[in-house]
């Protein structure tokens, strides 16, 4: 069933489509990330992949110098019951990337907690804030350069 | 005038009457304004430390904004530095309702990238556990819900019935509330027959004091009335807005990732999805209340059919080796001192694995470079997707009504904020 969704995308999105891998049954497609947008309403409206259910997005540090954010997209299908996940690499240089909240507004969280844990910034998001960190936090804490015991006095303590 | 600098006047003529000790303080329109209420994070009703900015006009919310992350503990941060192995007492700490289930959820996840499977009788007692959490955070649902809307005895009533599961995880796992039960490929500890028969015993006078609890509920007016037609979603928006779990199942649609996806033997069990059309705070209600009926009989099949056999998978480089063992045979011990030291190192690639928790779709998706660590290690956590509804549903209802569909809602903040 999923290999139809393959084909699909590809003949519809020749030039979107970068790479599709496969593993442990678990389909993972390279989108481009101008295209990221078409492709999700495609794959939300076409009848054969009905994606409705926008279970979880992502992002991902790789540390490389190209492409050094990987964004992640977990969709589903409650009619169809199949999963799929799409992924879109931003560089460091440009750190936007579209928004997906127009075709699910469930994305919207998961959108402003990748801004919050990566830094990548989902152009078309209305609530662009922080998720979990305060606003004036000026790192981004998923980040492979941030070290785990946290930086000394980024938090600022309340006034007394 | 906006909201803001009438709020500045306000302060402004209170602290100077203060100061003047002049106790009498006048507003030109105190009613015509617009009121903004900070509810939470110390507030008994947002089960936990959730923060709702809402504005008011009069008793009706206008707008409602959800501030997470008072309870951020960066755990997916974490889960990069520590072994597969040592981040299970970390997922204890998500969900800590249900515990269980999330131990379960992630090891799943592990085994699903290593590529190895737990044997019979540790998937069946998976779903025994998975179950028992799926109860014990129902009823604490169910009693938090009626506490918030002003019934304090079920709640009560629910933690009579909690503490007799705790005892039987105290006596299963070691722990009553952080079990880190399961393991890479099995379980810590097999069930013994003195737990076996608490577990029968325990779900055996279940149904009689879950009615008389429920019969306090579904027969209370003031209850249903508080709850019927209030914060109610339709089929569309609930798909769109990402609900999950039990709330989803209350607007009419049959997803349930046991049937959908079936993971450890759920294929063999026979047991109905709960779904109510409504799509308000009743409905929720109702599915959780007819789901801890099918989890019962789903443990009741389970203590049947559990075959006998081992509990760890015959994987000596992926699975840690039975601590008796470790003492007496060279090759375990080398197999031990491996995988504390150097951990499992899955194959290069990333899995997504989500089961039904007892909040929703519980997924963990792990990126693996192949070494002992975990890359990126990313929870899907059911509280956070429903909490995002909460501005839907609250919008155009009355002040006391957000008690009530944060409730239905059922959020645990531990997994919502991670």
């Amino acid at each position: 069933m999923l290999t139809t969704v393959v084909e699909k995308l590809k003949s519809n999105f020749p030039n979107s489509i970068l790479d599709v891998k496969e593993f442990r049954g678990e389909i993972t497609i390279h989108v481009k990330k101008e295209d990221i947008v078409p492709v999700c309403t495609f794959l939300r409206d076409d009848t054969s992949c009905t994606f409705d259910y926008c279970s979880d997005i992502c992002g991902a540090d790789a540390y490389t110098a190209e492409n050094r954010f990987e964004v992640i997209y977990n969709l589903y299908s409650i009619p169809l019951k199949q999963r799929i996940r799409l992924k879109v690499f931003v560089d460091e240089s440009d750190l936007h990337c579209p928004s997906v909240t127009s075709v699910w507004p469930a994305a919207e969280w998961p959108e402003r907690e990748t801004y919050d844990m990566i830094g990548v910034y989902f152009d078309g998001n209305k609530d662009m804030r922080r998720m979990y960190m305060p606003e004036e936090f000026e790192y981004y804490p998923l980040r492979k350069d941030f070290p785990m015991m946290g930086i000394p006095d980024s938090i600022p303590l309340p006034r007394k | 005038m906006n909201v803001e600098q009438a709020m500045d006047i306000r302060q402004q003529r209170i602290l100077a009457a203060l100061e003047n000790k002049n106790t009498s303080v006048q507003f030109d329109d105190a009613l015509e304004n617009e009121m903004i209420l900070n509810m939470g994070p110390q507030h008994p009703a947002t089960h936990g430390v959730l923060r709702l900015l809402i504005k008011l006009d009069g008793e009706t919310v206008v707008a409602c904004v959800p501030e997470l992350g008072y309870l951020h503990r960066g755990y997916e941060k974490l889960a990069e530095n520590c072994s597969y192995h040592e981040f299970i007492p970390h997922t204890d700490r998500l969900d800590y309702l249900s515990p269980l289930m999330n131990n379960t959820a992630y090891v799943l996840a592990v085994e699903k990238l290593i590529g190895i499977e737990a044997p019979k009788r540790a998937q069946y007692l998976r779903v025994i556990i998975s179950e028992l959490a799926r109860i014990s955070s129902h009823l604490l649902g169910v009693g938090a819900l009626a506490m918030d809307v002003g019934a304090l005895t079920v709640f009560t009533w629910a933690f009579r019935e909690r503490e007799k599961m705790y005892d039987i995880f105290e006596l299963l796992t070691g722990a009553r509330f952080t079990t880190s039960f399961t393991r890479v490929g099995g379980l810590a500890h097999d069930m013994t027959p003195e737990v076996r028969s608490a577990i029968q015993q325990f779900i055996d006078q279940l149904p009689e004091k879950f009615t008389e609890m429920i019969n306090m509920l579904n027969t209370n007016r003031i209850f249903v009335e508080r709850m019927d037609g209030v914060g109610v979603i339709s089929k569309e928006q609930a798909v769109a807005i990402g609900l999950c779990g039990p709330n989803i199942r209350g607007v009419g649609i049959e997803h349930d990732l046991r049937r959908a996806e079936p993971y450890l033997v759920y294929n063999e069990l026979d047991f109905n999805i709960p779904v109510f059309e409504g799509g308000d705070c009743l409905s929720r209600y109702y599915v959780r209340i007819n789901e801890v009926k099918e989890s019962i009989k789903i443990v009741r099949q389970c203590l049947e059919k559990i075959p006998n056999g081992p509990i760890h998978a015959n994987e000596p480089k992926k699975v840690l080796p039975r601590k008796d063992r470790i003492y007496t045979k060279m090759e375990e011990l080398i197999h031990d001192f491996m995988l504390i030291n150097f951990g499992v190192n899955p194959p290069v690639g990333e899995v997504y694995h989500a089961v039904e928790g007892s909040k929703g779709e519980l997924g963990f998706y792990i990126q693996s470079r192949g070494e002992g660590h975990p890359w990126r290690l990313k929870i899907r956590s059911p509280s956070f997707m429903n909490l995002q509804a909460t501005p839907m549903l609250v919008e155009g209802g009355m002040i006391s009504d957000i008690v009530a569909v944060l409730g239905s809602l059922d959020p645990v903040m531990g997994e919502a904020d991670k």
